[in-house]
């Protein structure tokens, strides 16, 4: 593509050209600014708590308004095991589907399903959050936690995991109605991953006579491995900051770190959700900011990652060197 | 040849040039889905030669090639009709597997295509992977003799722990072409393989190609001519009509082809007047 195409205009010469040039330049900055006048005033609001409790502020799990002890692990913690509660069960499964998808459904079925797949994608939060808060956690409380407490609660180490009273809104109910949301995300992105990987690609594992389950084992996997990798990040950073949802499944209450996935707890979303209005002090109010700081912070970073993943296998091959 | 049960490790322990192995096409057409491609196609492909398949771009030619390994099928909505018989064995018969076809009947693209993710040596064995497990000696010894075999041994050999991506296109080429050769196959097929290619390595892999033919049967795509008459040994002109359907107009020795074409329109096309 030639450099005017991509925009890169020979010199200046025209002075209408690099007039139009600069506002655009100026207006791509928009965005840029916006980021760092939210980080900025975050930081701000957030300073009082900081510089009051400093690390521990991230290693202890007191929260306590009243005595003003703050300390965000147990929120940390409970937004990084439900997140990766659900990232661990919805991975499989989105590119199970994605695969079947763009590998092996008849092409007539394939729109339709996908279509279906990207509408989940956009059904608002409160919805899953009460189709979880009236269906699923009684349903995990009744049925499926007292079973897993029976089956794999049995089992040494692993069975601390499920251990204690079966309650319903827990960590556990939390994860998997993450898991359900982030799936029709990571399953789309996933599919247009894997229908960037080039024909020559299977075709030259297929000529080397690969059957179609080891073409897509030996060529497209390894292929879009990175692009799959970034869908994973793209829908950890989506469960991260999910606040409806699991806000209503999670049972808010709890601060122990415990390893039961049936402890109630906090996610740093839902304890910000919840307890906004409820601060009636400044150094209150300033450790609910830096929680969503730290939220923004993280969220951020995921996302940057999996842009960098997706972007290394969608713009064609990989370890191309000079 | 059993297509419908061969092994691998049967066939490497074989002596790679007991015998050549030849072809016969017989009234081969080709669709894509309600389109026809390619009409009536019969000719044949003699063991351990070269035969190009020329004609403009558009008249069908990898269409063809891709008949003969069952790679036209991969396409959706594709399918052939007619016969295609590798040592006298129809290789669309009943009961015939077309991933042992391929495995038999290996593949050059037009666009090298090495796998990006995977070092030149794991390039080089990825089809014989496929079999199970190879010990490292035995793995070691076929990468050489492949990439010696593709003539890039020299220039990789210090390298094959790098990614398939990272060599020059004409490297590539012949990486893929090595990496056809590992699985010893009988016959080899070449859509354009050098069309991507500078000069200097659409020579390399014309060199090549005529080593290749004391132990392979050959069949290359061209619509390069001279390329055509440098390289095979036998030719096949095709030429789509006006309802856009590709036919063989004629099929011979390279020489006669080129010097004395029975065919109006094979003259036309050879000194330049259209295509
Ligand atoms: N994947 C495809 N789907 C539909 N039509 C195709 C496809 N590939 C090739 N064709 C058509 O088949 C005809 C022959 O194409 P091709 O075999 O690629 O010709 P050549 O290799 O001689 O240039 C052309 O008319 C082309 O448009
Ligand atoms: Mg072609």
């Amino acid at each position: 593509m030639s450099a005017e195409l991509l925009g890169q205009s020979r010199g200046s010469s025209h002075q209408g050209d690099s007039l139009f040039e600069r506002s655009i330049l100026s207006l791509a900055f928009v965005p840029v600014g916006l980021l760092l006048l939210l980080v900025a005033l975050l930081w701000y609001d957030a300073w009082p708590a900081l510089a009051r409790y400093g690390v521990r502020f991230f290693t202890t799990n007191t929260w306590d308004p009243v005595f003003e002890n703050f300390g965000a692990a147990a929120f940390i913690y409970g937004t990084v095991i439900t997140s990766l509660l659900g990232l661990v069960i919805a991975t499989p499964l989105a590119i199970g589907a994605a695969l079947f998808l763009a590998a092996y459904a008849p092409e007539w079925l394939q729109g339709p399903v996908a279509f279906t797949i990207e509408l989940l994608a956009a059904i608002p939060s409160i919805i899953y959050g009460l189709w979880g808060f009236f269906v699923l956690a009684p349903l995990m409380r009744s049925t499926v936690e007292p079973f897993l407490k029976e089956t794999l609660g049995a089992i040494p180490i692993l069975g601390a995991l499920f251990s204690g009273p079966t309650i319903g809104k827990d960590l556990l109910t939390a994860g998997l109605i993450l898991a359900i949301m982030i799936l029709p995300t990571i399953t789309s992105i996933s599919r247009e991953v894997i229908r960037s990987v080039p024909d020559n690609q299977r075709e030259g594992m297929l000529g080397l006579g690969a059957t179609r389950f080891e073409m897509i084992r030996y060529a497209v996997l390894p292929y879009a491995r990175p692009g799959l990798i970034g869908a994973a990040i793209l829908g950890l950073a989506r469960a991260l900051g999910e606040t409806m949802a699991v806000t209503m499944v999670i049972g808010n209450s709890s601060t122990r770190i415990t390893p039961s996935l049936f402890t109630p707890g906090y996610t740093l979303a839902s304890v910000i959700a919840n307890q906004f209005t409820e601060a009636d002090k400044e150094i209150y109010f300033s450790a609910i900011v830096a929680l969503s700081l730290v939220l923004l912070l993280v969220s951020l970073v995921l996302n940057v990652m999996a842009r960098v993943l997706v972007a290394r296998t969608t713009r064609g091959p990989l370890g191309v060197r000079n | 040849m059993s297509l419908a049960k061969p092994m691998v490790a049967e066939r490497l322990e074989r002596p790679v040039s007991s015998r050549g192995h030849s072809m016969q096409i017989r009234g081969l057409s080709a669709y894509y889905g309600a389109k026809k491609a390619v009409d009536g196609i019969t000719m044949d492909i003699p063991a351990n030669h070269i035969t190009a398949l020329i004609g403009p771009s558009g008249c069908g030619k990898s269409t063809v090639i891709r008949c003969l390994n069952r790679m036209h099928e991969v396409v959706r909505g594709a399918r052939a009709e007619g016969e295609v018989l590798l040592d006298g064995e129809n290789i669309y018969g009943p009961g015939i597997d077309p991933v042992q076809v391929r495995r038999l009947i290996g593949m050059v693209f037009q666009k090298p295509n090495p796998f990006p993710m995977m070092s030149v040596y794991d390039n080089v064995i990825a089809g014989l992977k496929l079999n199970g497990r190879l010990d490292k000696r035995e793995a070691d010894a076929i990468v050489e003799r492949s990439l010696r075999q593709a003539a890039l041994w020299d220039e990789v050999k210090d390298k094959l722990q790098a990614s398939g991506a990272a060599l020059s296109g004409g490297q590539q080429q012949r990486l893929c072409i090595a990496r056809t050769l590992a699985v010893e196959p009988e016959v080899i097929l070449m859509d354009e393989p050098a069309s991507a290619l500078d000069p200097i390595s659409t020579l390399k892999i014309e060199d090549l190609m005529q080593e290749l033919r004391e132990r392979y049967t050959i069949v290359v795509v061209t619509h390069n001519m001279q390329q055509a008459a440098r390289v095979s040994d036998f030719t096949a002109f095709m030429l789509a009509g006006d309802d856009r359907v590709g036919r063989l107009v004629e099929v011979g020795p390279t020489d006669e082809m080129f010097t004395r074409p029975t065919e109006k329109r094979t003259e036309d096309y050879i000194t330049g007047r259209f295509g």
